[in-house]
C-alpha cells in the first residue's frame, strides 16, 4: 500500500506519522487534534476534527464513485460516537463503547480513532480517496455538509439482515468465510466484553484498596509503645495496600491499552467484514433475482435483461474478487495486529509483575526487620 | 479454725479484730481448699498429717550435711505442737496465704506473737517491696484464685506425688534452694511464714534468677502445689517459730529449705514446661505448643448432625501426658470450654479469647448435606477460626494452666457441653454489649482515678469502630477479588473458544495457551482472595470479638469497683448507726454494731483489694493484648506479603512462558 500511495501520490502525508495528539472536550463535543508529517518535507500538519468530521470521512469512503468493487471492500470500522456529557450514564457508555469509554480523558477512544485513520491510510484502495487527504490536511472542517446516510446504513441493514444473512452462497469460499466470520465476530465480542469485566473489576479492586489503605491510617495511635508498634504495622500495611492498588491500576490499564484495544478492534473489524460479506450476499441475491426474471422474460425483453444480467454478473464477480483479496489482506493484517497487541500486553504484564514483585519483596524485608526489632 | 474459713464475723473481740478478720476472711476465701483440709483434722493434732508428709521426705533429701540441722527444728516442732492454740496456728497460716509477700518482708515479724504477726500485714507491704511486688502480688493472687477455683482436687491429689518425688531434685531445684537460702538470710525472722517466704521467693526470684523464678512463679498449677505443701508445713513451722526465731539463722535455713526441697522437686517435675512458659511470655517463637485442627467431619444425619474436628496437639511441655495427642471435639465443646473458662476467670479480669460465633444458617446448610462450595467454605472458615481460638487460649499463660484446657486437649471423652446455645458467639457478644451499655451509665458515676484506664477504655471503643470499618473494606476487597477470579475464568473460557475457531494455527495456539495462562491466573486470584480473607478479614473479625472481650474485662473491673463502693457506703451507714447508739447509750446493741462495723471494714478492705487486684490484672491483660495484637498483625502482614510476592512470581513465570508463544505468531 505504501507503493500505492507513492505511485498515485494521492496521500500527501506519511501514514506512520498520523497521530491524535490531543483531545479537548467542550460540552458534548470532543475535538481531536490530528498531527501528521508531510511526505516530501519534515513539516508537520495539525488539524482539529470532531466526530462529525470522522463520520463524514467514513461516509465519503462509502460513497466513492467510479470505484469498481467498492462493495467488496472491508471498510475500517469507525468507533461509534462518544457522548461525553452523559458521564452520569457510565454504564450506558460502557455498553455502547466498551473499552473505548475507559481510560483517562478519552485516551483509548482517541487511540481507536487514530488506529482507524491509520487503517484507512494504509488501505490500498481507500487511501486514494480525496476525502482522506483533505481530512488530514485542510485546516477547515471538510464535512460541514451532512453526508447523506449512505447505502450502508446500519439501521436498514439490520432489517434485511434477518432475511438475507442465511442465504446460501454459490461460492464455498464465501460460504465458509461467512460461517467463520459470524462465529469469530460473536466470540471476539464476548471475549472483549469479558476482558472488559476483568478490567472493570481490577479498577474496582484498586478503588477498594485505596479505601482500605486510607482507612488504615485511622488506626494510628501514638499513646504507648504497643500502640506505636501497632500503628507502625498499620502504616506499613497501608503502604502495601497502596502498592497493591497501583498494581491493579497498572495491570488494568495495560489490559486496557493493549489487549483490550486489540480485542475491541478485532471485534469491530469482524463486524466490518461481516458487513462487507453481507453486501456481497445482497449483490448475489440481486443477481439471482435478475437471472430468474431473465429466464421468465419475454423474448423481446430478453436481450435487455440478458445485458442487464451480464452487467450485474460482472459487478458481482468484481465484488467477489475484491472481497477475496480484502479477506486475505484482512486475515494477515489482523493476525499481525493481534500478535502485536498480544506481545505488547504480555510484556507489560511481565514488567508490572516484575516491578511489583520487587516492591513486595522490599516491603517484606522491611516487615521482617520490623518484627525482629 | 472455723472462724478462719467462715465469712461471718468471727468471735474476736480485741482491737486487732479488723486485721485478723480480714486476714482470716481472705485466707479462707482464697484457700478454702487448703484450710478445709486443715479443718479436717481435729484441732489438737492438726499438725499430724502435715508432719507425716514433712517428716518422711526430709530425711531423704537432707540426708547429707543439712540433715542434722534440719532435725533440730523438726524435733522442736514435735515438742511444740501442743503449746500454741490451734486458733493461732490458723491465723498464722491463713495470714501468710493471703498476705504472703507483705508479711515476710516485715521486720516486726520477729515477734512470734500471733497478734503481732498479723499487725504488720498492712504497713510494710509497699515500702519494702516497692514496685515489683505489684506484679508479684498479682501473681500470688492469680495462683490463689487458681487454688481456690479449680485446683482443689488437683492440689490434694498431687502433693503426695510431689512428696514422693522429692528424693530426686535435679538442676533447677538447686537454684531455688540457694535462692531460698539467701532470702532467708536477709530476713531470718520470716521463717514463721514459710508460705510467704516461698511465695515471695518465687516472686522475687525472677529478677535475679529467671530460672528459679520461672520454676515456681510462672506456673500456676505448680505454684498452688507449693502452697499446698507449704500450708501443711506451715503449721509446724509456725508453731515452731516462737522458739526458733530467736535462735541462730542456721536453724532457720534448714527449716525453710526443707519445704524448699519439695517445691523445687515439684517444679523440677516440669522444668521444661515452666521454662517454656516463661519464654512464651517473653517471645512467642519458642513457645512449644502447636495446636492444629483438622479433618472436619460430619457426624450423624439430619438436624442432629454435627461437625467433629480433630484437635491435634504437639508439645514438649511436660504438663501434658505425651508429646503428641489427638482428640475429637465438636463445636459445642469449644463453646463449653469458653463457658468454663469465663466462669472461672473472667471475674478476675482475665481476657478470655472468645470462640467463633455459632452460625445457624451455615450449620443448617452443612446439616442438609448439600455438597455446595459455600458449605465447604463455611466448614473451612470455622475450622480455621476454632484453630485460632484454641491457639489464643493456650498462648495465654494463665489459661494454659487451667485443668479444663488441659482436659479439653487431652481427655478422650468430654462430658457433653450443655446450654451453649445461649452463650454461642453472637448471643454472648450481645450480652456483653448490653452489659457495657448498662455499665456505661455507671461509668459516669465512677470517677476514674486511673488515667490509664480512662484512656484505654476510650481507645478500645475507637479501635473497635476502626476495625469494624476496616472489616467492611476488606470484605469488599475479598468480594472484588472473587469477582475478578470469576471474570478471569470466564475470560479464559472465551479466549479458549476464540482460539479453537481461529484459522491461523499459530494464533490459535497462542490463544489457547493464553486461555491456560488466564486459567492459572484465575487460580491465583482465587488463592489471593482466600488469602485476603483469612489473613485480614478473619483477623479483623477475631479482633473485633477480642475487643469485645477486652471491654468485658473493663466491665468486670467496674463491677469490682462498684462492689467496693457499695461496701464503703454500707460501712459508713454502720458507723453512723454506731454513733447513734453510742449517743443513745445503748451498750447492749453497741457490741453488735461494732461487730458489724468490723465486718464491713473487712469487706471494704477486701473489696478494695479485689478491685486493685482486678485492675492490675486487667491492665496486664490489656497490655498483653496490645502487644499480641501488634505482633499478630505484623505476622499477618508478612504472611500477606509473602502471598502477594508468590502471586507475582507465579505471574512472572506464566507470562515468561507465554511471551515466546505470542512472538511465534506468524
Amino acid at each position: 500500500m505504501t507503493e500505492g500511495s507513492s505511485a498515485e501520490a494521492e496521500l500527501s502525508v506519511r501514514v506512520s506519522s498520523i497521530r491524535i495528539t490531543d483531545v479537548t472536550q467542550d460540552g458534548d463535543v470532543l475535538t481531536f487534534a490530528i498531527a501528521s508529517q508531510k511526505l516530501n518535507s519534515s513539516a508537520g500538519v495539525c488539524v482539529f476534527r470532531t466526530y462529525e468530521d470522522f463520520d463524514w470521512l467514513q461516509q465519503s469512503l462509502f460513497s466513492q464513485e467510479n470505484l469498481p468493487g467498492l462493495h467488496g471492500i472491508i471498510f475500517p470500522p469507525l468507533p461509534s460516537k462518544a457522548l461525553p456529557s452523559q458521564s452520569n450514564t457510565q454504564t450506558k457508555a460502557l455498553k455502547q463503547l466498551g473499552f473505548l469509554a475507559l481510560g483517562q480523558a478519552w485516551q483509548s477512544y482517541s487511540k481507536a480513532l487514530e488506529f482507524y485513520l491509520q487503517q484507512v491510510a494504509t488501505h490500498p484502495t481507500l487511501c486514494k480517496c480525496n476525502a482522506l487527504d483533505s481530512f488530514l490536511i485542510n485546516s477547515e472542517s471538510p464535512g460541514r455538509q451532512r453526508g447523506r446516510k449512505g447505502i450502508f446504513n446500519r439501521l436498514s441493514q439490520a432489517v434485511e439482515e434477518m432475511r438475507k444473512e442465511s442465504h446460501k452462497d454459490v461460492d464455498n469460499f464465501f460460504q465458509n468465510e461467512r460461517i467463520k466470520n459470524t462465529n469469530l465476530a460473536a466470540l471476539s465480542k464476548v471475549a472483549t466484553e469479558k476482558l472488559l469485566d476483568v478490567v472493570m473489576t481490577e479498577q474496582k479492586l484498586a478503588l477498594a484498596c485505596g479505601h482500605f489503605s486510607t482507612s488504615l491510617h485511622l488506626c494510628v495511635n501514638q499513646d504507648d509503645a504497643a500502640a506505636v508498634a501497632f500503628s507502625k504495622v498499620c502504616l506499613k500495611l497501608s503502604d502495601i495496600i497502596e502498592a497493591v492498588k497501583r498494581n491493579f491500576e497498572k495491570a488494568g490499564s495495560s489490559n486496557l491499552s493493549t489487549l483490550g484495544l486489540g480485542l475491541d478492534l478485532e471485534s469491530r473489524y469482524q463486524e466490518a467484514e461481516k458487513e462487507m460479506l453481507f453486501r456481497r450476499t445482497c449483490k448475489l441475491i440481486e443477481l439471482e433475482t435478475v437471472k430468474k426474471s431473465t429466464e421468465k422474460a419475454k423474448a423481446n425483453k430478453r436481450e435487455v435483461m440478458e445485458a442487464f444480467q451480464k452487467a450485474v454478473e460482472k459487478e458481482f464477480s468484481l465484488i467477489s474478487s475484491v472481497a477475496k483479496q480484502e479477506i486475505e489482506r484482512f486475515h494477515s493484517s489482523r493476525v499481525n495486529v493481534l500478535k502485536n497487541f498480544l506481545i505488547g500486553w504480555c510484556e507489560q504484564q511481565l514488567n508490572t509483575a516484575k516491578e511489583f514483585a520487587e516492591l513486595y519483596s522490599q516491603h517484606l524485608e522491611a516487615c521482617r526487620n520490623m518484627y525482629t526489632e | 479454725m472455723a472462724a478462719s474459713s467462715e465469712r461471718s464475723p468471727p468471735p474476736f473481740p480485741d482491737s486487732e479484730e479488723p486485721e485478723l478478720l480480714e486476714d482470716s476472711d481472705e485466707g479462707a476465701d482464697a484457700f478454702t481448699g487448703t484450710s478445709i483440709s486443715e479443718m479436717d483434722s481435729p484441732s489438737p493434732d492438726s499438725t499430724r498429717p502435715p508432719k507425716d508428709i514433712f517428716n518422711e521426705p526430709p530425711e531423704d533429701i537432707f540426708s547429707d550435711p543439712l540433715s542434722n540441722i534440719n532435725s533440730e527444728p523438726q524435733k522442736k516442732v514435735d515438742a511444740k505442737i501442743p503449746s500454741p492454740s490451734s486458733d493461732e496456728a490458723v491465723d498464722l497460716f491463713s495470714d501468710p496465704l493471703d498476705d504472703d509477700s507483705e508479711v515476710m518482708s516485715s521486720p516486726e515479724v520477729q515477734n512470734p506473737m500471733p497478734d503481732l504477726l498479723n499487725e504488720p500485714v498492712e504497713a510494710p507491704k509497699s515500702d519494702v517491696l516497692g514496685e515489683p511486688p505489684v506484679s508479684s502480688v498479682k501473681k500470688a493472687a492469680s495462683s490463689e484464685m487458681f487454688g481456690d477455683d479449680d485446683d482443689d482436687e488437683d492440689l490434694f491429689k498431687e502433693p503426695p506425688k510431689v512428696v514422693t518425688k522429692k528424693p530426686q531434685p535435679s538442676g533447677p531445684p538447686v537454684d531455688v534452694f540457694t535462692e531460698v537460702k539467701s532470702d532467708v538470710k536477709v530476713k531470718p525472722q520470716v521463717k514463721d511464714d514459710p508460705t510467704d517466704l516461698f511465695a515471695e521467693e518465687a516472686l522475687t526470684a525472677p529478677a535475679p534468677k529467671p530460672s528459679a523464678g520461672s520454676s515456681s512463679s510462672r506456673t500456676n498449677g505448680v505454684h498452688s502445689e507449693e502452697q499446698d505443701l507449704f500450708s501443711e508445713a506451715t503449721v509446724e513451722l509456725s508453731l515452731d517459730s516462737p522458739r526458733n526465731d530467736r535462735k541462730n539463722k542456721d536453724a532457720v535455713k534448714p527449716s525453710v529449705s526443707a519445704p524448699a526441697a519439695p517445691v523445687a522437686s515439684s517444679s523440677s517435675k516440669a522444668p521444661s514446661k515452666t521454662l517454656k512458659e516463661l519464654e512464651e511470655e517473653e517471645s512467642e517463637d519458642k513457645f512449644d505448643l502447636n495446636i492444629s485442627i483438622t479433618n472436619p467431619e460430619k457426624v450423624g444425619d439430619g438436624m442432629n448432625a454435627y461437625m467433629a474436628y480433630k484437635v491435634s496437639t504437639q508439645t514438649s511441655l511436660t504438663m501434658f501426658r505425651s508429646k503428641t495427642f489427638t482428640v475429637r471435639r465438636r463445636f459445642s465443646d469449644f463453646l463449653g470450654l469458653f463457658e468454663k473458662l469465663s466462669e472461672k476467670h473472667s471475674q478476675n479480669g482475665y481476657l478470655i479469647p472468645p470462640p467463633p460465633e455459632k452460625s445457624i444458617l451455615g450449620m443448617t446448610k452443612v446439616k442438609v448435606g448439600k455438597e455446595d462450595p459455600s458449605s465447604a467454605e463455611f466448614v473451612e472458615r470455622r475450622r480455621a477460626a476454632l484453630e485460632r481460638y484454641l491457639q489464643r487460649v493456650v498462648s495465654h499463660p494463665s489459661l494454659l494452666q487451667d485443668p479444663d484446657v488441659r482436659e479439653f486437649l487431652e481427655k478422650e471423652e468430654l462430658p457433653r457441653a450443655v446450654s451453649t446455645q445461649a452463650l454461642s458467639g453472637a448471643g454472648f457478644l450481645k450480652m456483653l454489649n448490653k452489659a457495657t451499655d448498662a455499665v456505661s451509665k455507671m461509668t459516669i458515676k465512677m470517677n476514674e482515678q486511673d488515667v490509664w484506664f480512662d484512656e484505654k477504655i476510650q481507645d478500645v471503643e475507637n479501635e473497635e469502630q476502626h476495625l469494624r470499618k476496616l472489616h467492611v473494606m476488606v470484605e469488599s476487597l475479598v468480594n472484588h477479588r472473587k469477582e475478578l477470579s470469576g471474570n478471569t475464568a470466564v475470560f479464559a473460557k472465551s479466549v479458549a473458544m476464540l482460539g479453537s475457531s481461529e484459522d491461523n494455527t499459530a494464533l490459535s495456539r497462542a490463544l489457547s495457551q493464553l486461555a491456560e495462562v488466564e486459567d492459572r491466573i484465575e487460580q491465583l486470584h482465587q488463592e489471593q482472595a482466600s488469602n485476603d480473607f483469612f489473613t485480614f478479614s478473619e483477623l479483623l473479625a477475631d479482633y473485633i470479638r477480642l475487643l469485645g472481650a477486652v471491654r468485658g474485662c473493663f466491665d468486670q473491673r467496674m463491677k469490682a469497683w462498684q462492689r467496693w463502693q457499695d461496701a464503703e457506703n454500707m460501712l459508713q451507714k454502720k458507723r453512723e448507726a454506731e454513733a447513734k447508739l453510742l449517743w443513745a447509750n445503748k451498750p447492749d446493741k453497741l457490741q453488735q454494731a461494732k461487730d458489724e462495723i468490723t465486718e464491713w471494714e473487712a469487706k471494704v478492705t477486701q473489696y478494695e483489694r479485689e478491685f486493685e487486684r482486678i485492675s492490675a490484672t486487667v491492665r496486664k491483660e490489656v497490655i498483653r493484648f496490645d502487644k499480641e495484637k501488634a505482633r499478630d498483625f505484623n505476622r499477618q502482614v508478612i504472611k500477606y506479603l509473602e502471598s502477594l510476592l508468590h502471586s507475582q512470581q507465579q505471574l512472572i513465570k506464566y507470562w515468561d512462558a507465554f511471551l515466546p508463544e505470542a512472538k511465534a505468531i506468524v
